[in-house]
């Protein structure tokens, strides 16, 4: 059955209140989830006091102040820090998003609460294991395929249809949508989730691929396609705005389009 | 909770586990029958409430008189059709979604079946012993 208590391993306990930084005028608290899988403990919530004169404005700016200045063992992924390598998600005062674009002066009362992304094995601090995330990807096979002969220039398309990629393409695979979803928690081996499916709609969309009735059967599967039940969670915490709800719902209207 | 990046059981790759025995290649009926019977229900329930209605307070012979005209009894007969059908898809995804144990998940899917049949046909048989006047 579906499990809704955290195993026993999993359960978390009190954590470290670090001291306070000497000479600091305005102090932000942050908890942040702590595992570390080489100490044999269960999890825990850290408090740190973040300088806020001292660091930037977001949230990830603020844990890497903690990781400068208190604790050099916290451990985050992070890499442009500006929204476009997906690499700093994670789950801020309840809600999935990127730490880069989101301000801590955004997170209203109190403390700024950290977790990793929810429902996935945990390799350390904030640092999910996404080997699963990152295999369904790989199995909407994500490129163009065609069988004509290759075009001695590109392989063209209208304005048109290259519009019909907006809202799909910019997509940056943070996993923040998935994560969010309750169907996602309770079948994510055999469910694709919202960002692999997203992504399998841009290659159904786009116009120059010869692959799309291949791509729909491999979509068209109770478990892959269907757990979605439209909850909406991955559109709201999509951090670059799009809607990979919609992008499920075109790929039922065409699995349906085919057979009517 | 996953373990799908972490699974000890397995030495298979990540993507051969996502692959796993491929698509099924169906769930598209279902989904579309799922809606049928949705947009079925929903237009068969004002008649269906009038009915009802026409029927409170009235006595073994009144009811009997009312369900023998054909729109009646065809009214009903298509909703309980409706219902049953929508029913036993919604409760088969709702099975699906929570249960993950592969044999109690098998057994409660025939239930499933042999319930929403079972009420299905009592309910039709009741209209139909209804309308012929028994």
């Amino acid at each position: 059955m579906v499990e809704f208590a955290l195993p026993k391993n999993s359960k978390i306990t009190g954590g470290k209140t670090w001291p306070k930084p000497a000479g600091a005028t305005e102090l932000r608290e942050f908890r942040v989830y702590r595992w570390n899988p080489d100490d044999g403990k269960t999890p825990s919530v850290d408090t740190y006091y973040v300088d806020t004169h001292d660091c930037g404005p977001m949230v990830l700016d603020g844990l890497i102040w903690i990781k400068n200045h208190i604790d050099p063992s916290l451990t985050f992924r992070r890499s442009c820090r500006e929204g476009v390598c997906g690499s700093c998600a994670m789950n801020i005062d309840g809600q999935n998003t990127l730490a880069c674009t989101r301000s801590m002066h955004d997170v209203k009362d109190g403390a700024v609460k950290i977790n990793p992304l929810p429902h996935q094995p945990v390799v350390k601090d904030l640092v999910p294991d996404l080997t699963n995330f990152y295999a369904q990807y790989a199995s909407v096979e994500p490129w163009l395929k065609t069988t004509s002969p290759t075009p001695q220039k590109e392989w063209r398309q209208s304005h048109e249809d290259r519009e019909k990629l907006d809202g799909l393409y910019e997509c940056i695979l943070c996993a923040c949508c998935s994560t969010s979803c309750p169907s996602y928690w309770w079948n994510s081996d055999r469910y694709l989730g919202p960002a692999a499916l997203l992504q399998a709609n841009r290659w159904v969309s786009d116009s120059r691929d010869e692959a799309t009735g291949e791509r729909l059967d491999n979509l068209e599967d109770p478990f892959r396609l269907y757990r979605c039940h439209t909850i909406m969670n991955c559109a709201k915490a999509c951090p670059k705005g799009l809607n990979p709800a919609e992008a499920i719902a075109e790929l039922k209207l065409k699995m349906v389009e085919r057979q009517i | 909770m996953s373990t799908a990046g972490t699974s000890k059981r397995s030495m298979r790759t990540p993507l051969g586990r996502v692959r796993n025995l491929g698509a099924a290649h169906s769930g598209t009926s279902d989904f579309w029958r799922q809606r049928l019977t949705a947009v079925a229900m929903l237009l068969l329930m004002i008649p269906v409430l009038v009915i009802v209605m026409m029927l409170l307070g009235r006595n073994h012979a009144g009811a009997a008189q009312i369900l023998s005209s054909l729109p009646v009894a065809l009214i009903l007969l298509l909703f309980i059709f409706a219902s049953a059908w929508h029913m036993k898809i919604g409760m088969q995804v709702v099975i699906e979604d929570y249960v993950h144990n592969e044999k109690l998940k098998l057994v409660s899917v025939m239930l499933n079946n042999f319930f929403s049949v079972a009420v299905a046909l009592a309910s039709t048989y009741a209209i139909l012993k209804l309308s012929s006047g028994v």
